[in-house]
């Protein structure tokens, strides 16, 4: 019985680092660049989705507001970060763009301590009174079911994008090979910022669900779930979607698992261990070779 | 040839600023204000303490001076930020004694940062009077480090028996912070105490500084059904805790100590129903406690908490020691602080041979407020060393 309630909690926490782990692999998949900014996004998210239900108070339809405008908002970042920080540096060696996404990330962190109204405390995130459900024994809160329920409904729009959309099949062929989809006709730098938008966007809702699940938001809080995504993302195989999201399902039920029943203190040990073993074993991931998949 | 003459000219350039950068140094001589130092969380996970507490060294700063200064010299605070990181706090410390040439610390707030400093405060000969660091070992480091505040095998002896006669739990549970000495030292206090009563501790499950998930281990609590559940950490990391207990249906009662002071700010209902122990309760009918409380709310809009109480009385401590010892020489100092026996805010002090002060601790409620969601906090019992 344990076990179930564990992995219902390992599962609830992966869904969100699937949905930055999602982030992470598109972003890569298009212009092999790994944004490590991204776990940012989620804090900036957290804090639009903050304002919005302070000022509006916790309703579902101010939820529903909080994730549009947040997502809006940390779209429209998303693009003027690749455009202003990224694109610059599309033809030189990756390593200056890995640097630059570092830089970013430092420069986000930083520059929210200093923001007024954002600042370096830490401020509670309002959040609807929990209200647990037994089931067969089994306690599920109405918190998991949210973040588990607005997860899926994302990934699944996501999978439509990509798979059944003109978007979509434009960002398929400049994953596939850039050029080449230039020459056809694609205008990549439009798919490029349009990917950075979605991605930006999924960890926007992912920095409210997080702030959900956990209700605290301050500057630092993108750093730890954007590095257990990144392991997430590398797990699946980076550049694929499915292994994304399988990827951050495994590595949250993996993290909860151990602290439930090994030890706490192990279970970041875990979660960066998966990293540096499946870099060893199966250095594409688990996805990692199915090259029609990848976006 | 050129090169030479320019590596000479830098020498000599880096010898002068070195010198002149000793000439600026004031050393604690017998003119100009005395200087006092403090370090302070301002910013960051618990700036609601560093702030607090800010204010009051300056009030009470502002009423010595106001009174004519100590020794017939003006003092001047000089406070430093440090975010609660002992990385922080050392460099602060190294700014405070080096650049500003302070005779005495007021500080660190938490255990963590003051036990980074506490061998480097010792080794100079600055007099060291923590507000707040409960952690026993913060004053081992030698004579010149004291604190304002009980330690927690106090404090936690005080929470367990209390968890044990008042409140009849048999079976208590611990969620503590692995990577915190407050934390850590508070879990085995409470452990020894409560076991010694004849309770037992069911479950001991613990997380690292920063966590926000703590649903894996308090499924594995609630298997175990406590009657309490000690989380002996800081308000925020509580709060969080807080909000997941409830979602997870665990009912057992919560219990805290003097790291839970400002939770009714920082959390909502789900805190409703737990217990702390404290320095001191704000309500508490003592003239001393009046006056302070009067005086912080006036001039700075909120009720003072129980750190900026600690605080305001470590910095009369300290100048109170100075005058009495009639110069700012360490020794003399060091001598008059161990004399101290007189009431503060927090209570009457006197410090024992480990310059720990002997005093009183109180354990406050957490009950519903006027607003949903805004828990106040309600004295329930005091307890004697």
């Amino acid at each position: 019985m344990e076990f179930i309630q564990q992995m219902i909690n390992g599962i609830s926490l992966g869904s969100i680092y699937a949905l930055l782990a999602l982030g992470y692999t598109m972003v890569y998949g298009i212009v092999k660049l790994l944004n490590f900014a991204h776990g940012d996004i989620l804090m900036l998210g957290a804090y639009a989705g903050f304002f919005i239900l302070t000022f509006m108070g916790v309703t579902p339809a101010s939820m529903l507001v909080a994730f549009i405008f947040s997502m809006t908002i940390c779209a429209i970042l998303g693009i003027v970060i690749e455009r202003t920080c990224y694109k610059p540096l599309r033809t030189s060696p990756r390593i200056a763009a890995l640097i630059t996404a570092i830089g970013v990330s430092t420069l986000i962190e930083n520059g929210a301590r200093v923001i007024p109204f954002m600042g370096p405390n830490p401020k509670q995130f309002p959040t609807f009174t929990s209200i647990n459900y037994d089931v067969f024994g089994i306690n599920i809160s109405m918190v998991q079911i949210v973040v588990l329920g607005v997860s899926i409904i994302l990934m699944v729009l996501l999978n439509y994008i990509v798979n059944g959309t003109k978007m979509g099949k434009s960002m398929r062929a400049t994953s596939y090979d850039m050029d080449a989809a230039f020459l056809m006709g694609i205008n990549v730098n439009k798919v490029i910022s349009f990917t950075f938008a979605i991605g930006a966007a999924l960890g926007a809702a992912g920095g409210i669900l997080y702030a959900t699940a956990y209700p605290q938001v301050q500057p630092y809080m993108g750093l730890m779930p954007g590095l257990k995504a990144f392991v997430a993302a590398v797990l699946g195989g980076i550049g694929s979607i499915p292994g994304a999201m399988l990827g951050g399902f495994i590595l949250g039920v993996a993290e909860t698992l151990t602290k439930g029943f090994i030890s706490s203190k192990l279970a970041d040990g875990v979660a960066f261990g998966i990293l540096i073993l499946i870099l060893v074993v199966k250095p594409a991931g688990l996805f990692g070779k199915n090259t029609n998949e990848k976006v | 040839m050129l090169k030479k003459v320019l590596s000479v000219a830098l020498v000599l350039t880096l010898v002068i600023t070195t010198f002149a950068g000793c000439g600026s140094k004031a050393p604690a001589g017998e003119t100009g204000p005395i200087k006092i130092g403090s370090i302070m969380p301002i910013s960051g996970p618990v700036s609601a303490y560093g702030t607090q507490s800010r204010d009051a060294i300056i009030m009470a700063v502002d009423e010595i001076n106001a009174a004519g200064g100590i020794l017939g010299r003006q003092v001047e605070a000089i406070v430093e930020d440090d975010e609660a990181n002992p990385e922080k706090t050392k460099s602060a410390f190294t700014k405070l004694v080096t650049d500003d040439g302070v005779i005495g610390i007021v500080g660190a707030l938490t255990s963590k940062c003051s036990l980074a400093i506490t061998a480097d405060a010792q080794a100079r000969k600055i007099i060291m009077i923590s507000p707040s660091s409960t952690n026993d070992t913060v004053t081992d480091a030698g004579d010149y480090i004291f604190r304002s505040c009980y330690n927690d095998s106090f404090q936690g002896q005080v929470v367990a028996s209390f968890a044990y006669k008042d409140l009849k739990a048999i079976k208590a549970a611990i969620l503590f912070d692995n990577t915190n000495d407050y934390s850590k030292g508070l879990t085995q206090t409470f452990k020894a105490k409560f076991e010694e009563l004849g309770g037992t501790v069911v479950s001991e499950e613990s997380y690292a500084t920063g966590d926000m998930d703590f649903n894996a281990q308090l499924t594995k609590i609630k298997g175990t059904a406590p009657d309490v559940l000690f989380i002996p950490d800081y308000y925020n990391t509580v709060s969080l805790i807080a909000k997941q207990v409830k979602s997870q249906g665990l009912t057992s009662t919560m219990l805290g100590a003097d790291g839970w002071d400002e939770i009714a700010n920082n959390a909502g209902d789900e805190v409703v129903g737990s217990y702390y122990s404290n320095h001191y309760s704000p309500d508490a009918n003592d003239p001393e406690v009046k006056a302070f409380v009067a005086k912080y709310t006036e001039l700075f809009g909120v009720a003072p908490n129980a750190l900026a109480a600690l605080a305001y009385d470590a910095t009369y401590i300290l100048t109170d020691a100075i005058a009495k010892a009639g110069s700012t020489d360490p020794e003399a100092i060091k001598t008059a602080m161990m004399e101290t026996n007189k009431k503060f805010v927090t209570g009457q002090i006197s410090f024992d041979a480990k310059r720990n002060p002997i005093k009183s601790a109180v354990m406050v409620e957490l009950v519903k407020g006027t607003e949903p969601n805004k828990p106040a906090v309600k004295y329930a019992a005091t307890v004697n060393p």
